[in-house]
């Protein structure tokens, strides 16, 4: 007998795998030629942008894979990092205390109108092509999430938990950290999710024009010299590289809100 | 120890029509008395419980414990709430231990009363659980441990059996009355249960609705400590009949 895990892993290939073998054939067709790489060819393209030597031959991007990936992970991890020591204390300040969402909230709310690509040009002129002008746009789009879900999170605080602590005698900066903060966890962590998932947007974006390095630089510039391959090798690592940093705050997220699952069990 | 004594007090919120929540309360309560607040919901007495909690300040009239003005909730005045409110994310045992702790109470001070109030509610070998592992009469224990390893000398304690099945409910009001009987603390209880009054409280103030105000003071004149077989005698049948009447007759 399968097991159902697997079963369900195989249901889970089977549109994927379909898809490629009617790519691979259509790709082999004369009248497609040249249009897109086949899967064969990316995976090939792939294996070299990995495990190539660099520098034999033509190929610009021979064995520059794990260090653009890491060029771009890191600047994600630099600035949602940035975002998260910014965002949360702002967040829960914002939702807890009326005097710092009157001063700070008006600020947030008018900022995040303003789409982070938008910010491109301002970021260049300020921090130049430099690693910061990445980080600095992949700090903007991971804060507005944090920010808005930890100022949920606080703001929806049970009003006898407050009444609680205060009872037993809490002082206000214990109040924020030992039953505003945990309390908010669960929104937070939502806050982080959404976060993340746009700081790799922005790390993309940012680096096709701000810096010269990383997976958003060369996936730009492979399509300028008609490395298709390459494009489709990079969209699925950055794809890769998405799901693997979610799933590390999932697990996270797990560690820390234990009592919040078996509470929805 | 702990007296409270309120004076010509009123409560009103002020909104587009303004609401009197409670107006001119007299209420005295001695050291150690286990007083039972009784009404209809609307009446005001979790308000009045808010109002000694800390929680609400009077429109007027005073409120004062041991002579002095509440200006803010404190460990002096232990708070069980109607949903028991533990912190979900902590242990029974750091729910339990919570209070002296943020009062920089240091371990070897508090751990051995905690263990202490602990075993007094039944709840030793539940240490390590979640609140959400525990029943409803479980977490309500626990709020109760809570405020007893603080210390309070005031128990205000807010329909905190009005959600449990009646098995538990009675269990609890027999825990309640030992932990009284052994550390006599002051209790006000509010609840909308006619045998829950009379059968814990030696006073009960029997209040009612629109504005919210006391009607009156009932002594409960059965003996300590109270059983079981006590709310089935003709004395306890007798004042269950008279409240029930005076209920009826201010809710017309």
């Amino acid at each position: 007998m399968i097991n159902p895990q697997f079963k369900k892993i195989l249901l889970g290939l089977t549109l994927p795998i379909l898809i490629c073998i009617v790519w691979q054939y259509l790709g082999e067709l004369p009248q497609f030629a040249g249009i897109l790489p086949t899967p064969f060819k990316v995976l090939q393209g792939w294996g070299d942008w990995i495990f190539a030597k660099p520098g034999m031959g033509l190929n610009p991007y021979l064995g520059t894979w794990t260090a653009n990936v890491s060029y771009s992970g890191s600047r994600v991890i630099q600035g949602f990092l940035l975002a998260c020591f910014i965002g949360i204390p702002m967040g829960l300040m914002i939702g807890w205390s009326r005097l710092a969402s009157s001063i700070v909230d008006p600020l947030i709310q008018g900022l995040r109108p303003i789409p982070i690509t938008a910010w491109l040009p301002f970021s260049i002129a300020i921090f130049g092509i430099k690693d910061f002008g990445s980080i600095f746009l992949i700090f903007l789009g991971g804060l507005y999430p944090i920010v808005v879900n930890t100022t949920q999170g606080a703001r929806d605080i049970e009003k006898n938990f407050v009444r609680a602590a205060l009872m037993m005698g809490a002082s206000p900066y214990q109040l924020l950290l030992r039953v505003v903060l945990p309390a908010s966890t669960p929104s937070i962590f939502t806050g982080l999710r959404i976060g993340l998932g746009i700081a790799w947007t922005a790390v993309i974006v940012s680096e096709m024009v701000a810096v010269k390095s990383g997976l958003g630089y060369v996936l730009w510039d492979a399509y300028y010299v008609g490395r298709m391959d390459i494009v489709l090798a990079d969209m699925v690592s950055i794809g890769v590289m998405g799901f693997i940093s979610d799933q590390i705050i999932v697990l996270v997220q797990n560690k820390f809100l234990s009592w919040r699952i078996l509470q929805s069990h | 120890m702990s007296n409270i004594a309120i004076k010509e007090l009123s409560k009103t919120y002020n909104s587009k029509s303004p609401v009197t929540a409670l107006t001119d309360i007299n209420l005295s309560v001695a050291t150690g008395e286990f007083v039972a607040l009784l009404g209809p919901s609307g009446c005001g007495k979790s308000t009045l419980l808010n109002l000694i909690a800390g929680f609400e300040f009077p429109s007027s009239g005073s409120l004062l414990i041991n002579d002095e003005t509440i200006k803010a909730p404190g460990p002096d005045r232990g708070v069980v709430f109607q949903e028991a409110a533990l912190f979900p994310w902590l242990s029974v045992w750091d729910n339990v231990i919570f209070g002296p702790k943020v009062n920089n109470i240091p371990r070897h001070e508090y751990e051995h009363r905690a263990n202490q109030m602990l075993r007094m509610v039944g709840l030793e070998d539940f240490r390590d659980h979640l609140p959400v592992q525990l029943s409803g009469g479980m977490r309500q224990r626990v709020g109760i441990a809570r405020i007893l390893t603080l210390g309070s000398n005031i128990l205000l304690m807010d329909e905190p059996f009005g959600a449990l099945d009646a098995q538990t409910r009675l269990s609890m009001q027999e825990l309640l009355l030992s932990v009284w009987q052994k550390l006599k603390p002051t209790i006000i209880f509010v609840t909308h249960d006619i045998d829950e009054a009379l059968f814990l409280a030696d006073s009960i103030y029997v209040m009612s609705a629109r504005p919210g105000k006391i009607d009156r003071k009932i002594s409960v004149p059965l003996d300590r400590p109270r059983k079981l077989e006590d709310t089935s005698s003709k004395i306890f049948r007798s004042l269950r009949l008279e409240i029930l009447h005076m209920i009826r007759s201010t809710h017309g």
